[in-house]
């Protein structure tokens, strides 16, 4: 083996650095450096991030083609290494409470293992690395879920997305297998050249899609979502619902373009039933929350479903419209995760209810809940509204009359979800409460979060160069 | 920087002054010297228009601009103004001006309050000046959300459900546009330069007409909507009655001259084929709003409602004379437009101030107002005979202009239509008459209003400041149709060759 070609790998390998460098802080650093550990991490990723933005990178396939890395892969591994620097920053208020200190450590290192995998899935041309990354990906996550051990909500989650996981990678292997049964290969390209539309390779396409079905929590696959976003620590659904979606999002992209593409479209038929069954699911059932995490849990189901129009043009803009609508829809969420994180730190209320009055007492976090729900619900002039257009865009884009339905029955979808969005703007701004939530007393690291979010609600749809050079790293 | 986008930039500068605004004092400075800059601005932008086109320049749009903001898509922040557009701005100008003054005592949270207006004064200004499909959506967007917050949380009533039913009812009608837009975009060329700009789209003119047939219906009821067509008018009377008065104002006297202007401007104009094939449908449905909204009024007791409904019989006016595609009807129109706009602002404005005294909009618990408050008095007076259309004022020059228009085609079908809308003027006439001397005149009915007092400097300001302008229309009509004609001829022209 030729161990050259581990240094092709710039970004796994500078992760992995990090990774070490912040386990060996957790592990030897005396006691009292503890509490730098947030921000240690958070620095590091940062400069990680940096070397990915700015270091100079080949494009390269190693490993026999088993693992590519260009241009696209490298703006989404920047765009959910962004992700992760919010997420990170938000739970820094959350590991100084008492019960999560001692196990802080391991928040950090699991949840850079976790991004760890998803950057193989995301670069992988072959299903072994794409299936290796995806376990990397998921087993940490449960570990993630039920970090707070000693609450039964957490625990209860935790063993759902155990199960979960475990059934739906057994699901996706199976589809695999009958695809290697079919091909003889694994490699994509190699696939992609030997696929034919047998009965046995529409079971296995269906299949794997059932398995990504549920990372993604595409309906009907969808239903641990609710419980596992109400039971986790509010830190870890907010990275469960935009880091790893994204990265499956994009990893089931590549499945679908490079190894079952366009040629043969039994799956642009399954997935166009998927995406009209996952925003209309999701949205409807948003409506009937009370609970903000339950309620953000359905919202992100039936963003999915948007995210998956992008996959559906299958061309330059399908995929630079889905990255954009990633890293609108990580600003969008974390912003929402964020505030209601901080009310349920302070407050430990989460119901939508609760918030009556809220712009009363908490007038900043109640204005940047509702630019995030603005955001989501792809209101001008902030930037969910140019990700909506821009994935709409992109389907319509090939022309055909059932695109042209896809997306008008996505639009009609969208009133419905303007309509929940608008519940939780009139809890905080138009209702009065007898008791409203007491003025919160945020932290540094949660203003900080609230603020950089909400300052890429309000640009990153307006400076169009955000867009532009996603573009420009995608074609 | 093009003279038009100081349009945008004033009230982008005012939400910033708001912003750091301390004290009411501050916040009424900002809003009124940043209105009355905009107002002077909108009337320079019409002299010096009015300059250009003496001085022969024959350009369809002027004052164009136009900068790269999405390059792989070909979107781009493009504007330009013809005289439509200029009489629009200049009344979103009015309106909103007058508005800061009949909101002066806003309470509670003056200053969301005005932020969130000016941020729906950039959605209106944006759009009558953007030539480019995506900015023209974008803005109008932005001013449809602000309604949501501006009427649940300063309005009255049901506000929460009107609220509700007029947000999620217009973002419907942009649902539909949106697909329209794209769908107008990607078969914007023959030649595969497919672009959003509506001047080169109506040059290209290459959608094809299986294709107008579909998007002509979804760009003319998305708009449709915000004009209160039948039988998407629902929202209009709730939302109209829940709203503050400013919002009111607003919203009837800017706010649904977008819907009338979008189908004009984008599903007329750049898809004058299926304009002609689908007419007769629209026909219908806009003389059911004429007839259907004065009929409703007639039988309102609620004065923001029996508004509300003569708002929809206008405004479906507005859209019938739109659709009779000659010059004349077009030009009567958007004179009706203006008309409207400015006539039905100054109601809303009375409404809140007479509401603001009495503390009760029921026409039956009122009466002898003449006597108690006789400015505001004779201000309703004067909008009402402005609405049922008295020469001198802008309601007949409007009408009469309309109608003559329509009387020029001579097929039953049209003939038919145009006299059932020709009795909403009668109509009109019964329900502000009574309206007038119900309230107006007769003796006092609840001995607590015997003591109210007459209008302050402020909302004197505000409603004299509209009636100028609506007796100004009255008195120029030749003017403001020499300002609108060209621009409505060419697209009139356009229609009439595909008879």
């Amino acid at each position: 083996m030729n161990y050259a070609e581990f240094l092709g790998m710039g970004a796994e390998m500078t992760l992995m650095v990090v990774i070490i460098l912040l386990f060996i802080y957790d592990t030897f650093a005396p006691s009292k450096c503890g509490k730098y550990l947030p921000i240690t991490a958070i620095t590091l990723l940062g400069i990680q991030t940096l070397y990915l933005a700015f270091g100079n990178f080949a494009d390269v396939s190693l490993f026999g083609g088993m693992y590519i890395s260009g241009s696209a892969e490298q703006v989404a591994k920047i765009i959910l290494n962004i992700g992760t620097i919010l997420v990170f920053i938000q739970a820094a208020s959350w590991v100084k409470d008492g019960d999560m200190q001692i196990r802080r450590g391991e928040y950090y290192v699991l949840t850079l293992i976790t991004l760890l995998g998803m950057y193989f899935m995301m670069s992988a041309q072959n299903f072994l690395l794409f299936f290796l990354g995806l376990e990397t990906a998921s087993l940490p996550m449960t570990a993630l879920v039920a970090i707070e051990k000693y609450k039964q909500n957490s625990y209860e989650a935790a063993a759902k997305y155990l199960f979960f996981a475990v059934f739906s990678s057994a699901l996706m292997l199976l589809g695999m297998s009958y695809i290697y049964g079919v091909t003889g290969t694994l490699y994509y390209n190699g696939i992609l050249s030997n696929i034919t539309a047998s009965p046995l390779t529409i079971l296995a396409v269906v299949l794997f899609i059932a398995g990504m079905g549920f990372k993604l929590s595409l309906v009907p696959f969808h239903l641990w979502t609710a419980d596992v976003y109400q039971g986790a620590p509010t830190v870890v659904t907010s990275y469960l619902s935009v880091i790893s979606k994204g990265a499956a999002a994009y990893a089931f992209m590549m499945v679908l373009k490079d190894a079952f593409g366009t040629a043969d479209l039994v799956w642009l038929t399954v997935m166009y039933a998927i995406i009209i069954l996952t925003i209309t699911v999701g949205n409807l059932f948003a409506i009937r929350q009370q609970n903000i995490k339950r309620f953000l849990a359905f919202s992100s189901i039936s963003q999915a479903g948007y995210i998956m129009l992008g996959i559906m043009a299958c061309n330059a803009h399908g995929a630079t419209s889905l990255l954009y609508y990633v890293l609108v829809y990580i600003f969008s969420n974390i912003a929402a995760f964020a505030v209601a994180g901080a009310i349920e730190r302070a407050s430990g209320k989460l119901n939508i209810s609760d918030y009556d009055g809220l712009y009363k007492t908490n007038p900043k976090l109640s204005v940047a809940m509702m630019l995030a729900m603005f955001s989501l619900a792809g209101i001008p002039p902030f930037a969910g509204f140019f990700s909506k257009f821009f994935i709409f865009y992109s389907a319509i884009e090939t022309g055909t009359t059932g695109m042209y339905i896809l997306v008008f029955i996505a639009l009609l979808n969208t009133i419905i979800s303007l309509y929940y969005y608008l519940l939780v703007v009139k809890a905080m701004f138009l209702k009065d409460s007898e008791a409203p939530i007491a003025t919160i007393k945020s932290d540094g690291y949660t203003k900080a979060v609230v603020f950089i979010t909400v300052a890429g609600i309000i640009l990153l749809g307006l400076v169009s160069w955000v867009y532009d050079y996603i573009y420009g790293m995608v074609i | 920087m093009s003279i038009l986008s100081i349009f945008v930039v004033i009230p982008i500068l005012m939400m910033g002054g708001l912003f750091l605004s301390k004290s009411m004092t501050q916040i009424r400075t900002v809003a009124t010297v940043g209105s009355a800059l905009q107002l002077i601005a909108s009337i320079v932008l019409v002299v010096l228009f009015c300059g250009e086109r003496a001085a022969g320049n024959t350009a369809e749009m002027l004052f164009m601009a136009d900068h790269v903001w999405f390059e792989p898509l070909n979107i781009h922040y493009a504007v330009g103004v013809d005289g439509v557009s200029v009489a629009m701005i200049l009344l979103s100008a009015i309106i909103v001006f007058a508005g800061v003054f009949a909101s002066w005592k806003i309470n509670p949270l003056p200053k969301e309050f005005f932020l969130w207006l000016i941020l729906l004064s950039i959605g209106v200004y944006g759009f009558f000046i953007s030539i480019d499909l995506f900015t023209m959506f974008m803005f109008y967007e932005v001013a449809l959300i602000p309604m949501y917050l501006l009427i649940g949380i300063w309005g009255s009533g049901k506000k929460y459900y009107s609220a509700m039913k007029l947000t999620l009812m217009l973002m419907g009608g942009s649902a539909l546009l949106m697909l329209g837009i794209l769908g107008i975009y990607f078969n914007s060329s023959v030649d595969g330069n497919l672009t959003m700009n509506i001047l080169e789209i109506a040059k290209n003119n290459a959608i094809p007409e299986s294709m107008q047939n579909i998007l002509f219906p979804l760009t003319f009821v998305g708009f449709g909507v915000l004009g209160a067509m039948f039988p998407f008018h629902t929202w209009s009377p709730d939302g109209h009655a829940s709203a503050p008065t400013a919002v009111s104002m607003l919203h009837a006297g800017v706010l649904m001259k977008l819907g009338g202007y979008g189908c004009f401007r984008v599903a007329m104009y750049l898809m004058p084929y299926a304009t002609v094939e689908l007419s007769w449908i629209f026909l219908i449905l806009t003389g059911i709003s004429v007839f259907y909204g004065a009929y409703s009024a007639c039988v309102q007791t609620d004065l923001k409602y029996i508004n509300a409904y003569s708002s929809v019989s206008h405004c479906g006016l507005v859209l019938f004379a739109l659709l009779m595609w000659n010059t004349t009807a077009m030009t009567g129109a958007i004179m009706q437009m203006l008309s409207h706009g400015l006539m039905t602002a100054l109601f809303f404005a009375l409404i809140g101030m007479i509401y603001g005294r009495t503390h009760t909009r029921d026409i039956r618990e009122m009466g002898g107002l003449m006597k108690i408050m006789p400015f505001l008095s004779v201000c309703y007076v004067i909008a009402g005979l402005a609405s049922l259309g008295l020469p001198g004022l802008s309601g007949f020059v409007a009408e009469m202009t309309v109608f003559v228009g329509a009387f020029q085609w001579d097929d039953t079908f049209r003939r038919v239509f145009t006299i059932l809308a020709c009795t909403s003027i009668v109509i009109t006439a019964v329900y502000i008459l009574r309206v007038v001397g119900k309230i107006l005149y007769g003796p006092v009915q609840d001995e607590h209003h015997a003591t109210l007092t007459d209008a302050v400097w402020y909302e004197k300001f505000s409603t004299i400041t509209l009636i100028i302008a609506v007796a100004g229309i009255g008195m120029l009509p030749l003017w403001v149709s020499d300002l609108l004609r060209d621009s409505i001829s060419v697209i009139s022209e356009r229609i009439l060759q595909y008879i």
